[in-house]
């Protein structure tokens, strides 16, 4: 009981930090904030996800931690790429 | 039997759990690009990965079952975190986004010297790029007919 206690809790806490990065992808200035904001909100899901299968004691979501974890890799570094240079795959000339 | 992994398993994940508030406060009350990319980038970082060793550990004492996807899983996010941070700040730094504080940005001389060459190679290949492009039209027909 304590133990599914603490893992509700922790789940609360990974959605206040998911909220809190949620700001700062709504207020942030420039696009690099949020753009970290979305990698940082990726990586609590990650982190959700693994409370959530300790939670209900199955192992069928281990796919979707590393199947999110290399999207966000891509998606932050295909929005950086697009920051930087203007485009994302340059031509070859 | 199975009390000990559940604690060590709801341990590590409520400390990953308090390492992504503090990653995330810091990202709120922070007032830079840069400050707030090493909160996030760094204390998330830990906080995940305290997280995934929590199930890790937990489904390997209570069920006995290791799982290479979540090995995986962790490798993949300690490896790949700090290079997408490094990306932004990069890309914020090329677009001029002012950086807020005291220090002075010791970079920037450094930047303007490496951007001007950049450009004087940039010139320098424009005006030589169609004869490269003469040459390797050329020499695949001279290999072809010897």
């Amino acid at each position: 009981m304590i133990f599914q206690t603490i893992l509700l809790i922790a789940l609360g806490i990974l959605m206040l930090s998911i909220l809190a990065n949620m700001y700062r992808v709504v207020k942030g200035p420039s696009g690099a904030d949020r753009v970290q904001a979305l990698d940082s909100i990726g990586i609590n899901m990650i982190a959700s996800i693994a409370a959530y299968s300790v939670l209900f004691h199955t192992h069928a979501f281990f796919d979707l931690i590393l199947l999110i974890g290399i999207l966000s890799f891509i998606g932050t570094i295909a929005f950086a790429r697009f920051i930087e240079r203007g485009v994302v795959i340059e031509r070859k000339r | 039997m199975s009390g000990s992994g559940e604690a060590v398993g709801a341990i590590l994940i409520l400390v990953g759990a308090i390492f992504s508030l503090i990653s995330a406060i810091g990202g709120i009350r922070l007032p830079d690009v840069y400050t707030r990319s090493h909160a996030a980038s760094k204390s998330s970082t830990l906080g995940v990965l305290c997280a995934l060793v929590g199930t890790l550990l937990f489904f390997l004492i209570s069920d006995g079952y290791f799982s290479i996807r979540l090995i995986l899983g962790i490798f993949f996010v300690f490896l790949t975190a700090p290079v997408a941070a490094h990306v932004l700040c990069r890309s914020a730094y090329r677009n001029d986004v002012p950086l807020v504080g005291t220090a002075e940005d010791e970079l920037k001389d450094y930047y303007m010297e490496n951007e001007n060459t950049d450009e004087d190679k940039e010139e320098v290949t424009e005006n030589e790029a169609p004869a490269i492009k003469l040459i390797d039209n050329e020499t695949p027909l001279q290999v072809s007919e010897t």
